[in-house]
């Protein structure tokens, strides 16, 4: 398979529906349905699912990208107006971004470890 | 302007402020670490004459430029949010809540009275020491910001919403309150004073204001003035018929600190002068300046508002 720079945007996308969904629901759920003394459990645990559907999309791409620049032999530094060293490049670059967008979608996901509640 | 008065979120007196002391120092000390670490490795990269085994530089590069900020990073974070749920939590019940609401460029100031009533005041908030005290914040404008720096954190005023905070002072003293949020011309001028006392002086002062103003022989010709200049179509003072609205509650500035939401000490030379350069003192504020005055009738004026304590 051959990527696109499009490649690139996956896991910071998952990490920004992620951050966004994460937000919303909690911002829904404590001002319409919790007390404002509320426990926010219901939150944290839709919080838990979607960091695990974020972190195994990243983690999917995280790899896939791996694999990508792992292939063919091009050589450092990948700037030669080729498809091989396009690949390898795209590939290396989407990696980094995937353990960025890893690493961000647990610090989200950390807030909701710590804070039990709604206040 | 009193300056004795802390405002430094560093010169603690309350548990909030405390802890973002706290919180500020490690942080300083994360970003010293990360700084020395990623600095020091680029300064040994350009210094370096020798030759490193590939191996060893994508180590370092990886470790000094990623996996050591990381690790600092994230024990800060965790650090830092362990301490929210402490701060958010409420002041438990039967603690003393204040209403304030912001207005352009003032605090008006309701103590909710256990018995369901309000006690109404402005621009100066009294606090009972060692107790929490929950706050119950709106704004009648725009967004404003309600910051006490040496007791806590800030939260925002916005119009239409009710924002809670707690805070916990620890030591007695005055203290500067101010506005956080940019909200028009007199922004930085929207200030408060906070004064922190035991519990029998808050009381007394909370009983205090709960009265009507004490009127005398004295007082009437400056009431009487106070009335018919109109000064009541904005400033209520319970006892006399004044029931303005616009402006701060007066019932009892003769005791207040600061004039103007915390902008001049509370003397007669500056309350002379805040009524006839009124502009000239405070930009942009809505009242309007009472120019026409004779210095007696300022006189008369500024020493009835003395008087109302
Ligand atoms: C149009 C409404 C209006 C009128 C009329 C008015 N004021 Fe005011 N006054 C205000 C407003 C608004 C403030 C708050 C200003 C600020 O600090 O931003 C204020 C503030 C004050 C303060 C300071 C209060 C404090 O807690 O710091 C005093 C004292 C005062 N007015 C006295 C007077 C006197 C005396 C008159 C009549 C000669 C008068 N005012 C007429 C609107 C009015
Ligand atoms: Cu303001």
């Amino acid at each position: 398979m051959k990527i696109k720079l499009w490649w690139l945007t996956f896991s910071p996308l998952c990490w920004a529906g992620h951050f966004l969904a994460s937000y919303l629901t909690t911002a829904i759920y404590c001002a319409k349905f919790a007390s404002p003394e509320g426990d926010a459990l219901p939150v944290r645990i839709a919080v838990a699912v979607f960091t695990i559907v974020a972190l195994s999309l990243i983690t999917f791409f995280g790899v896939r990208s791996l694999r990508l620049h792992r292939r063919g032999d091009a050589t450092l530094p990948h700037d030669d107006d080729t498809v091989d060293d396009e690949q390898r490049f795209l590939g290396f670059a989407a990696l980094l971004l995937a353990i960025l967008s890893g690493i961000a979608t647990l610090y989200t996901a950390l807030v909701f470890v710590l804070m039990e509640t709604c206040h | 302007m009193n300056i004795s008065a802390s405002q430094s979120a560093l010169d603690f007196a309350g548990k909030g402020a405390e802890r973002i002391a706290e919180l500020f120092y490690w942080m300083t000390g994360g970003a010293i670490v990360i700084w020395i670490v990623v600095i020091g490795l680029a300064v040994y990269a350009v210094m370096s004459r020798r030759a490193h085994p590939v191996r060893m530089t994508h180590w370092l590069v990886i470790g000094g430029g990623a996996v050591i900020p990381t690790i600092t990073l994230t024990a800060l974070l965790s650090y830092g949010l362990a301490m929210l749920p402490e701060l958010q939590e409420p002041a438990p019940k039967g603690s003393t809540t204040i209403e304030v609401a912001g207005v352009r460029w003032w605090w008006r100031v309701n103590y909710l009275d256990p018995s369901g009533g309000r006690i109404v005041t402005a621009n100066e908030i009294y606090l009972p020491v060692d107790q929490p005290v929950e706050f119950k914040l709106t704004s009648e404008d725009v967004i404003h910001s309600f910051w006490i720096p040496s007791l806590g954190g800030k939260i925002d005023m916005v119009p239409g919403r009710t924002n809670r905070l707690k805070l916990h002072p620890t030591r007695e003293g005055v203290f500067h309150g101010v506005c956080a949020e940019f909200c028009g011309e007199a922004h930085a001028q929207m200030r408060f004073r906070v004064v922190v006392t035991d519990q029998n002086a808050f009381d007394e002062w909370l009983e205090t204001q709960s009265q009507a103003s004490k009127s005398s022989s004295e007082m009437a010709e400056g009431e009487a003035m106070f009335l018919s200049r109109g000064c009541s179509a904005c400033h209520t003072i319970r006892g006399t018929s004044a029931d303005g609205m616009v402006g701060p509650d007066l019932t009892h500035f003769g005791s207040r600190l600061s004039i103007a939401a915390g902008v001049l000490d509370n003397t007669p030379q500056n309350l002379a002068r805040w009524l006839v350069d009124t502009h000239g003192v405070k930009p942009g504020v809505e009242m309007p300046a009472f120019e026409s005055l004779s210095g007696e009738e300022v006189d008369t004026l500024v020493r009835y508002l003395g008087a109302l304590q």
